[in-house]
């Protein structure tokens, strides 16, 4: 015997759903022993693992809004002094235009707060001497000594007054012996918050090479703009700034100066947040304001370089919004109680499911429980791909999505029922009431996403990780429903107990008042049940014209007496 | 008592109904009432906002082991003489005060302070800093995210249901269904935090998607009887939220579960204010929400389409016709 086709259908989507599980729990396990990145644990976000959340606003001097790039520079700034703290694992994102989020594991000390809250700022300083990163020397016995902490009785004042920027006698021999043991790995270095009118110890960005500074001499203000492009003589890549009026006029003479020096002093270095960017040689006397960085500059590398000149160039400085630190203890606390309201709920939806819809009430169950296995591991999935993390917010989020998840068997049962009452075969009803119900399910859930995605877009951390969590699980209950309830249902409708009508099944037509009762029995429709004798004679001469009517004539006077009901009902 | 099967064979075939539409008048009475005195509680009980609005400082004191509220407030005012303090005990070990706003420094001076009075470490000690303008921020783009979101709904609703009638009164049902759940939130004394905010917003997607599954019936209804109905449109609306007023009924009670665990949980137990916040307001609007669907939304439907040229002319076909029928019996 050949298998009807909805059979063969319910069985291709329950093997999708496997096929889709598996897919998901593969990719999962990619992660974790391929790339050894992902877990088989969600990410906790802050409020459940404790940890520090300092949410700083982005503000320009002007009181302008700051443009996204240059909230992307500041994120990758202040990305860089965590790191330069020591605190691992830090989380910075940008939201709402000009904030910066900083997440980090546990408590912040005094410096690092300090350090992050600090402005952001571009210096143009001239170098006075650079050297490898090394703080050690070879001594006479051969064996490598590190240079030894600066006497204080070193001499720290200039023994002449310096005359400009690039006077060797700002090299005092204090700073020259600070200078020489001066680690650029050291994280209790914070070049950053160095004075502007005193020379500066610093090293390249990289820690490639590390330089004694003369005193600021520009600021990033004064640079208007800055591009990338081919240097028209020699076809390589090159940065070409362009200066203000005033800066235009002191970059000139800080060129005239420079040019012929030895090197290093004819470099100038760029120098952002106390790192220094670039210290290029001054090649030529440049007057017009219009000066180009050339050197061995990929377009890539050019273009960050431009890029860190034009954005860095706005001094923009940090106002800490709101600070928040929870201790692991309160996290660990707030996590136990999302999971224990959880699963109460949970327990408290399945026995109401048991006692409305019986039997049916466990395809709900069932249903449920996939929809925690596929949410478990989508939301692990995310936390490796997206750095998703679970708050609070988003536990209660998927608590509350329990109800409107089961919404959607509720409609379903609901429509199948009401096709057991128009008299249809259970088969028949779960086909019909599946077509009824799709439609319903699509439109409603669609305006649950749509809620979802907007507020995602625009609302804040706290509310982005709850919209994400219900716009998630509002997708997954969309998958489940077509690739496991409706199946389920077409296969159990085939089973004796459901598709019997069995009391305690849930779809038991004689209780659910259906004129038609499977294999051409019929009884009288409820809905005529007659008061007057008239009545009861015309009743009863109906039900005889039933039976040997067509399905559409039993629907047209089935539709007659439930309005001659709604009428009674209404009087 | 009819069991919920028997009451649901009763809804669908019309032999019992519930007269939402027939006496709109009456529920759109209680509904003004309603929305008039939930508008009217935060005038009368005043809106506390929590800190995250107001700014301020808060620490949160876990595993103490005697909850002392009087050694919490001794504690901020060595650090801060005058400092205006709350403090509140929750669960069984925690203890959480909150201050005005204190400076960096200021805020870990306390903290160590209050370290020292509850003998435990500066780790178990949370504490928050908020400046004043984040709950506005927050609030501020959650009102756009509203004014976007309803925007949109307006547009695929009237699409979907090809009229811009159903989308009026969906939209309505759901300001009267907002504005009565913060009533209500806020007659409990709860303060509006921004785990509010996002229980409020969330009830927003809920109540216009209980609204639309309703409404898809309604929909469903009035189309496929046609010219040949024997029900006027307004009795086609009133029997299509009859028919769905056991899932109606079902659903309501499924969504308000899990809340209602979090929320009996949160507050009896150990106090997570975002959960109980959030559980709260969810509660609440689901429960709203289902009653405005029924008594405020559909109904209110009925009314925007009945005036129609063409619905009013079939209605007065209709009951003429049931009038001679009567007649003739």
């Amino acid at each position: 015997m050949a298998t009807p086709t909805p059979v063969r259908h319910a069985w291709r989507a329950l093997t999708g759903l496997i096929v889709l599980t598996a897919v998901l729990f593969g990719i999962n396990a990619l992660g974790v022993y391929a790339f050894g990145k992902s877990s088989w644990v969600p990410e906790l976000a802050l409020d459940l693992q404790g940890g520090t959340q300092i949410i700083l606003e982005a503000n320009t001097p002007d009181g302008s809004q700051p443009s996204p790039e240059q909230m992307d520079q500041a994120a990758s700034i202040i990305r860089q002094r965590v790191d330069a703290s020591g605190v691992g694992e830090a989380d910075i994102t940008t939201q709402a235009g000009n904030q910066i989020v900083v997440q980090i594991p546990g408590q912040a000390d005094e410096e690092t707060r300090n350090r992050i809250e600090s402005a952001a700022q571009l210096q143009l300083r001239a170098v006075l001497y650079s050297s490898a990163p090394a703080n050690t020397y070879v001594g006479e016995d051969g064996n490598t000594t590190p240079y030894p902490t600066p006497e204080p009785t070193l001499n720290a004042v200039p023994t002449a007054e310096p005359t400009d920027g690039s006077d060797v006698s700002w090299v005092t021999d204090a700073l020259y012996a600070e200078f020489l043991a001066y680690d650029c790995n050291d994280d209790a270095n914070d070049p950053a918050n160095e004075p502007a009118d005193q020379p500066l110890i610093t090293c390249e960005a990289d820690g490639s090479i590390k330089y004694i500074l003369g005193p600021v001499e520009l600021d990033g203000s004064s640079i208007s703009d800055a591009t990338n492009g081919l240097n028209s003589q020699n076809g390589q890549w090159a940065v070409n700034i362009v200066f203000d009026g005033e800066g235009s006029e002191k970059f000139g003479k800080i060129s005239q100066r420079l040019y012929g020096l030895d090197s290093p002093r004819n470099q100038f270095a760029f120098v952002l947040d106390g790192l220094v960017l670039s210290a290029p040689s001054m090649n030529a006397v440049i007057l017009d304001g219009k000066p180009q960085i050339t050197g061995s500059f990929s377009q890539e590398t050019s273009k960050t370089l431009a890029d860190q000149l034009k954005y860095g160039a706005l001094p923009l400085s940090f106002e800490v919004q709101s600070s928040n630190s929870i201790s692991a203890t309160l996290g660990s606390q707030q996590l136990q109680i999302g999971l224990i309201a959880g699963l109460i709920g949970l327990a408290l939806v399945a026995l109401y499911s048991l006692i409305v819809y019986r039997a049916l009430g466990s395809v709900i169950i069932a249903s449920l429980a996939v929809m925690g296995v596929l949410t478990y591991i989508i939301l692990c999935i995310l936390g490796w791909r997206m750095g998703f993390r679970l708050s609070l917010a988003g536990v209660a989020g998927l608590i509350v999505t329990i109800g409107f998840t089961a919404d959607s068997f509720i409609v379903y049962f609901e429509r199948i029922r009401d096709e057991l009452r128009d008299g249809k075969s259970i088969t028949g009803a779960v086909e019909d009431g599946w077509g009824r119900a799709k439609r319903t399910i699509y439109i409603s859930k669609s305006i649950n996403i749509l809620a979802a995605v907007v507020l995602y877009i625009l609302a804040d951390a706290t509310v982005k990780g709850f919209a994400f969590t219900l716009g998630i699980t509002t997708a997954i209950d969309i998958l489940i429903f077509i690739l496991f309830t409706h199946p389920v249902m077409q296969l159990l409708g085939r089973t004796r107990f459901f598709g019997g009508g069995h009391p305690l099944s849930g779809l038991d037509p004689e209780a659910l008042g259906a004129v038609y009762r499977g294999r051409a029995q019929f009884r009288a429709p409820v809905a005529a049940v007659a008061k007057t004798p008239a009545q009861r004679r015309a009743s009863r001469s109906r039900a005889e014209a039933e039976r040997r009517q067509t399905i559409a004539e039993r629907k047209l006077a089935q539709q007659a007496a439930d309005s001659r009901a709604t009428k009674e009902g209404d009087d | 008592m009819r069991s919920m099967n028997q009451l649901g064979n009763d809804l669908y075939t019309g032999k019992t109904s519930f007269p939402f539409v027939g006496r709109r008048r009456l529920w759109f009475v209680i509904a003004a009432i309603l929305v008039i005195g939930a508008a009217l509680v935060p005038f009368v009980r005043g809106v506390e906002f929590s800190i995250e609005f107001t700014g301020g400082s808060q620490f949160t004191v876990s595993n103490v082991a005697t909850p002392d509220q009087a050694a919490a407030t001794d504690a901020v005012q060595s650090v801060v003489a005058g400092a205006t303090t709350k403090v509140t005990t929750i669960g069984e070990d925690s203890i959480r005060v909150q201050t005005d706003q204190m400076t960096d420094a200021e805020t870990r001076a306390v903290t160590a302070a209050l370290a020292e009075t509850f003998d435990v470490t500066t780790d178990e000690v949370s504490s928050s800093f908020i400046g004043p303008s984040w709950g506005q921020d927050v609030t501020r783009q959650s009102l756009w995210g509203l004014a976007i979101f309803l925007a949109l709904t307006f547009i695929i609703l009237a699409v979907y249901f090809r009229t811009w009638k159903m989308s009026v009164a969906a939209i309505i049902g759901l300001v009267d269904v907002l504005v009565i759940t913060i009533g209500i939130y806020s007659l409990f004394g709860f303060e509006i935090s921004p785990a509010a905010v996002i229980g409020f917003l969330t009830i927003l997607a809920y109540s216009l998607y209980d609204t639309t599954v309703v409404f898809d019936k309604v929909r469903e209804n009035t189309h496929e009887d046609g010219e040949q109905s024997g029900r006027t449109f307004g009795e086609s609306v009133n029997l299509a939220v009859n028919q769905t007023l056991v899932r109606s009924i079902n659903t309501t009670v499924v969504a308000a579960l899990p809340t209602g665990a979090i929320l009996f949980i949160g507050a009896l137990w150990l106090g997570a204010q975002t959960l109980t916040d959030i559980s709260l307001s969810i509660f609440v609007g689901t429960i709203v929400a289902a009653y405005s669907t029924l008594f405020v939304a559909a109904p209110l439907y009925s009314l925007l389409r009945e005036n129609e040229p063409e619905l009013k002319a079939r209605d007065a076909r209709i009951l003429e016709a049931r009038e001679r029928s009567l007649v003739s019996a």
